[in-house]
């Protein structure tokens, strides 16, 4: 518990610093580069903001409304079985569809049971650790305007099933 | 996607209320929502700005051919068609580096640049060869090794320590890369010999 700490409380720092000195060892106006980066994000973070208010909304709806509930419990029996929290469950959903969706149904689930409690470890464990897998094979597949993909859409799951069982099996261990 | 999702939750979610009588929490939580999207935005603002700064400093210096060349035996195990192909290699480790750092903008077009190499030595061109889709199954479960956004979510929820869930992150991600990766080559194997029978 300590150790994992440590490790998350050191790798943001520890990056920022080897790359830092690195510039410097390399003789970068490294200030500038890092203005340049920085200005980029504005263009990023205001692009999806948009896209994050309506979503946002969507969701909100979903549960005020008293619907997500009612799903959940429909949900719970079938999820007993193999003892997954049923609360996650419109987040591993929508996390191989959508990007933003999962941004938003994440928050939600996050201020709604604590962003420090094990649900809301899981459910950024469970961000962090997957991708919007559609939009990815879309995209790749695309760009060759290749149709017969094989498997990979099977594969694709298989890693984020994965991915989501072993987030919410970690969080129960260590936190 | 979203033209389908939205209205759908929209839609339901409505409905569900005006006939079952809970307008008045939905009322207030559309302000709300609206309210903590422009929250997260603010926190976002911040962290990717930063990072986005830190990954350009990154950019310029060697540090990503570095990294490239330590890649270099794991690309030899998961593309065996490519061992000599050098200029593919050197795509693919590069998408494969700006993943891991984060730099989702830099590693779509490098993933597609070695998409489209690929497919110029595909013999069979509307089908994925073995790499395409062991690259594509790779991005799909890529590892990154700060998670900003969901730092940024964390942050914006005043979470009292929001870095804490990153090693979680790591394990997460690596078993998922793995479960990928030995889906992709057991699923190959199958196809391939499906393929020679007939």
């Amino acid at each position: 518990m300590e150790f994992v700490n440590f490790i998350s409380n050191l790798a943001m720092p520890a990056i920022i610093l080897i790359i830092v000195l690195y510039g410097i060892i390399e003789k970068r106006r490294v200030f500038d580069d890092f203005l340049e980066g920085a200005k980029e994000g504005f263009s990023i973070v205001i692009s999806i903001l948009p896209t994050l208010i309506g979503l946002f909304v969507a969701i909100g709806a979903l549960r005020s409304s008293g619907i997500l509930d009612m799903i959940i419990k429909i949900l719970t029996p079938l999820l007993s079985i193999i003892d997954f929290p049923t609360e996650l469950m419109p987040l591993a959903m929508l996390r191989p569809i959508s990007g933003s969706s999962s941004i938003a149904v994440a928050t939600d689930i996050m201020s709604n049971y604590g962003v420090d409690t094990t649900l809301g470890m899981m459910a950024s464990v469970i961000m962090g650790s997957t991708e919007t897998t559609l939009y990815t094979i879309a995209i790749y597949t695309s760009c060759v305007k290749i149709k017969k993909t094989r498997f990979i859409l099977l594969a694709a799951l298989t890693a984020d099933i994965v991915g989501i069982l072993v987030s919410v099996a970690i969080c129960r261990m260590f936190l | 996607m979203l033209n389908i999702v939205w209205p759908i939750f929209i839609i339901i979610s409505f409905s569900y209320a005006i006939f079952f009588g809970n307008l008045n929490n939905l009322n207030s939580e559309i302000f709300a929502s609206t309210e903590s999207a422009i929250k997260l935005s603010i926190n976002l603002l911040g962290t990717i700005c930063l990072w986005n700064g830190i990954m350009q400093i990154a950019s310029k210096t060697s540090i990503i051919d570095k990294l490239t060349k330590f890649l270099k035996p794991v690309i030899n195990f998961l593309f065996p068609e490519l061992r000599k192909n050098s200029k593919i290699q050197k795509e693919i480790s590069m998408n494969m580096v700006a993943n891991i750092l984060g730099l989702g903008n830099a590693a779509t077009p490098l993933g597609l640049k070695a998409m489209k190499s690929m497919q110029e030595e595909n013999k069979q061109k509307d089908r994925l060869t073995d790499s395409m889709a062991m690259f594509i199954v790779i991005n799909t479960a890529s590892i990154q090794i700060i998670p900003t956004t969901v730092i940024a979510i964390r942050n914006s929820l005043g979470s009292e320590n929001p870095t804490s869930i990153i090693f979680p992150v790591w394990i997460a991600t690596i078993c998922a890369a793995v479960a990928g990766i030995i889906a992709v080559k057991i699923l190959i194997n199958i196809t391939n010999k499906d393929k020679e029978k007939k």
